[in-house]
């Protein structure tokens, strides 16, 4: 154990200015990397979808509407989500029973007005 | 105005101040660099959490009760599954267990490492802010990779855990923590040594153990008075009934003894996911749910980084449930703030706020004052009865009504 | 002649100087105190790029504050801080003026910054202020002590009361400033606290009192009373490295490197204590001040009073 005094972490201090930064600096848009494991914007796959809409259910925000642009025999499947409400938990890519939706590395959406917040997937 | 009323001085601190993370106002009375009289002002944060759940399906709840805080948000969904597991009578798998206490012991983790940095900052100590913060940072890298975010995860479903844990996940947790653990065991060579932070923590904040036992303080606070009470030892769930907890205690009674208890749970955080990586079963991480919940009513408790968590949720049968209470640490550590305050100095009044680590959100809900002195307390069939003689006195008629 | 003069005392070296080397000395003090800490730290303009938005903004003075003084006292801090430089030599062994009891001029020009710092804290009418303003004043009453014994003891050695034949003795006997060095480790410490930095900043504590008496100043005054703090900083170190660390070789331009080498080995010091200490609270400023500072600061007096009669 060390004698005790004021000034004791100068030790580190000193290392760590002859050491790189652990921050970097902010780059601008289109630089973020996140890890692989990170959940980002949904990705939709029209052909496995069944319309069963147990993802707009099981929704906390409502931020994912599934609509149906042909009829009940030929489907033409299409989801529109609302990326300033969606919340990312990701519960609809678990709820979907046959796998349509995914999830990828996508963060950096960010805009300037509102009407660009309800994209299609 | 008496002669001592003159040299009193108040002075806000709050709602904006640059002590505080969160808003809350403290009145604070001061004569010369004494604190004489303090009035601690919260409920900014209300969020009507509450009231929000008992609309919404419990799938969707599980989301609101994990956003009550945000640094100890794995403890509320944790404790809300429990709740909901036990009225649907599944059993967890031992595997999700497992993964459940390794996530909750890194969020302690980086809980501590935040306080830390905090209460540095408060006394002006601010390479140590940065340090703890740099060394935060690859923990939550750490659950952005695994859990999907850095804060928030989301690794709890009903039944189990969402995602699996692999080789490389289980091989980076034990690299970060084996390069925390050498910069803990610096952080307490500088706790125990530094004259100056021993100088501003020493004696500051003083909650003995007749008073902490008093004011119901629970957690670190309690701990660093003597009161030995963690959930994990006194009433095991979920993996812990395998995996041993140490019980860390202090006798200091101060600020300085809460900072001590801190970095040693740090230290026997690191010691328990070790163990847990080590002998993790294998296994399925989640058994099915159903929607419908049977009705009960259930109370769970989980010990957050900040102390004892408590969640009571009663199901009626449908799959919304009818209510949801949830009692986060701090608002019962908040009653001995002011005993605390009005002993020391003005410079002793940020470290000593910060010293309970304090989740103004977590804290925020509705209350309700009694002032005066016809104070009427019914039980449940009075009630009832009052309010049938209120109606019919409207002129409606609900006896007919079965509640 | 005249012309001469003006130049010395507003150009080079006297104002303009002071402050674009206050500038570039603000940036090494937060450069490297971001790099203790494993930070990035500002870019070079930083010092500069603020006190020139702050110069854009418009100031607000309070109604119950008193205007006269409350635009007046940015003004007299650095008049005073600009006047104290013209006794300093920067190039060679001559400062720009001098005569005999400069050196108590120069400390009297460095009391005026923390008056002026109380004044404007209780002529603000504001509770934070107020306490900030108190607590300048307790801590003065805590570092003047010795502060004036360690900076006048190596003064009876030289067996003068001015810098210029200060520094000239000095050079004529290098040696004999190794008889200085407690005085040296006292007036490091008591220079941290004169300027207000920690561990010695319970004056302007952000985490209590948010800026302590600079709290209701914006705009165009708190920037000159932050350029009056920042040239302080150059002041004094300076003033430091002039009296307790004088390598003088005669020739101008080498004495002039050797001035900015002195003087940001100094700064480094300081910066160093900055980012290793936490805030020390009142009460513990004053009792280390007299129980630990002045006692040696006493004795360095002593036994300078002695060598100065035998040497």
């Amino acid at each position: 154990m060390e004698k005790k005094g004021p000034g004791k972490i100068a030790r580190d201090a000193l290392k760590n200015l002859f050491k790189d930064p652990a921050t970097t600096s902010y780059a601008g848009k289109g630089t973020i990397k996140v890890e692989r494991g990170y959940r980002g914007r949904l990705q939709y796959d029209p052909s496995k979808c069944i319309n069963c809409r147990l993802c707009m259910k099981d929704c906390p925000t409502g931020a994912i509407t599934i609509i149906n642009e042909g009829t009940k025999e030929e489907k033409k499947m299409k989801a529109v989500l609302n990326v300033g409400h969606c919340i990312f938990c990701c519960q609809c890519v678990d709820s979907c029973n046959k796998g349509s939706l995914t999830f990828s590395q996508d963060v950096d959406f960010a805009s300037l007005n509102k009407e660009d917040l309800t994209v299609e997937l | 105005m008496s002669e001592t009323d003159k040299n009193k001085v108040v002075i806000p601190i709050g709602p904006q101040h640059p002590s505080l993370d969160e808003p809350a106002t403290f009145t604070i009375t001061l004569e010369g660099e004494k604190v004489v009289n303090a009035v601690i002002g919260v409920g900014y944060n209300h969020r009507g959490l509450e009231k929000a759940c008992e609309s919404r399906t419990y799938i969707q709840d599980l989301y609101i009760i994990e956003r009550v805080c945000g640094i100890c948000s794995h403890a509320h969904s944790t404790a809300f599954c429990m709740a909901i597991e036990e009225l649907t009578g599944v059993k967890v798998p031992m595997r999700a267990e497992y993964i459940r206490v390794i996530v909750a012991e890194l969020e302690r983790l980086h809980s501590h490492l935040l306080w830390l940095g905090t209460a540095c900052h408060e006394i002006g100590y601010d390479t140590m802010f940065m340090y703890t913060w740099r060394d935060r940072e690859k923990i939550l890298d750490l659950m952005a990779s695994y859990g999907g975010n850095r804060i928030n995860y989301g690794v709890n479903t009903f039944g189990g855990v969402r995602r699996e844990f692999d080789e490389t996940t289980s091989s980076d947790i034990i690299k970060t923590i084996d390069e925390l653990d050498e910069h803990l065991k610096r952080y307490m060579e500088i706790a125990l040594t530094e004259t100056t932070l021993v100088s501003r923590l020493k004696g500051v904040g003083m909650l003995s153990h007749e008073d902490a036992l008093n004011f119901g303080a629970v957690g670190p606070v309690a701990k660093a008075a003597g009161i030995g009470y963690d959930i994990r030892v006194a009433e095991p769930y979920g993996a812990y009934k395998e995996i041993p907890v140490k019980l860390i205690t202090d006798d200091r009674a101060d600020v300085y003894g809460r900072t001590v208890v801190r970095i040693l749970e740090m230290q026997e955080s690191v010691k328990i996911i070790r163990y847990a990586i080590k002998n993790m079963p294998g296994g399925d991480i989640a058994v099915k749910v159903p929607r419908r919940i049977p009705a009960g009513e259930i109370l769970t408790r989980v010990e957050a980084p900040r102390g004892e968590n408590i969640h009571f949720v009663r199901s009626n049968g449908t799959d919304m449930p009818d209510r949801v209470r949830v009692k986060a640490p701090t608002e019962a550590n908040w009653h001995g703030v002011q005993h605390m305050l009005k002993s020391g100095r003005l410079a002793d009044v940020p470290i000593t706020i910060a010293a309970i680590d304090p989740c103004y959100s977590c804290t925020d809900r509705a209350i309700v004052v009694n002032s005066g002195d016809n104070i009427n307390v019914m039980d449940w069939k009075q009630l009832r009865q009052y309010s049938i003689d209120w109606y019919k006195k409207e002129g409606i008629d609900i006896t007919a009504l079965k509640l | 002649m005249v012309l001469e003069m003006l130049l010395k005392v507003f150009i080079f070296p006297g104002f303009l100087f002071m402050s674009a080397y206050s500038f570039l000395v603000e940036y090494l003090d937060r450069k490297i105190y971001a790099r203790m800490q494993n930070r990035v730290g500002p870019p070079w303009y930083q010092p500069m790029a603020d006190f020139f938005k702050l110069m854009g903004k418009s100031e607000i003075i309070p109604e119950d504050a008193n205007p006269l003084m409350f635009r007046l006292l940015p003004l007299i801090a650095l008049a005073s801080v600009a006047t104290a430089f013209t006794y300093i030599p920067i190039y060679g062994l001559k400062a720009t003026s001098s005569f005999s009891g400069d050196i108590v001029i120069v400390l009297y020009f460095l009391t005026m910054v923390p008056l002026t710092s109380f004044l404007a804290g209780w002529y603000s009418r504001n509770a934070y202020a107020t306490i900030g303003a108190t607590r300048v004043l307790t801590q003065m009453f805590a570092y003047e002590v010795p502060l004036f014994m360690s900076i006048l003891a190596p003064a009876l050695i030289a067996d003068t009361w001015s810098i210029t034949e200060m520094a000239a003795y000095y050079a004529a006997h290098p040696m004999h400033a190794l008889i200085n060095i407690p005085a040296l480790v006292v007036g490091i410490i008591s220079i941290q606290c004169k300027l207000e930095r920690a561990p010695f900043d319970t004056p302007e504590a952000e985490t209590e009192i948010v800026s302590g008496v600079l709290v209701e100043y914006g705009g165009k005054l708190l920037a000159m009373f932050k350029l009056a703090v920042h040239c302080e900083l150059v002041l004094v170190i300076s003033f430091y490295s002039a009296i307790f660390l004088p390598f003088f070789t005669g020739i101008a331009w080498v004495d002039f490197i050797l001035y900015f080498v002195k003087t940001l080995l100094t700064l480094f010091i300081l910066v160093l204590m900055r980012a290793t200490m936490a805030r020390l609270e009142i009460n513990s400023t004053v009792r280390f001040c007299w129980k630990y500072l002045s006692p040696v600061a006493f004795a360095q007096l002593i036994i300078n009073i002695i060598a100065g009669g035998v040497l």
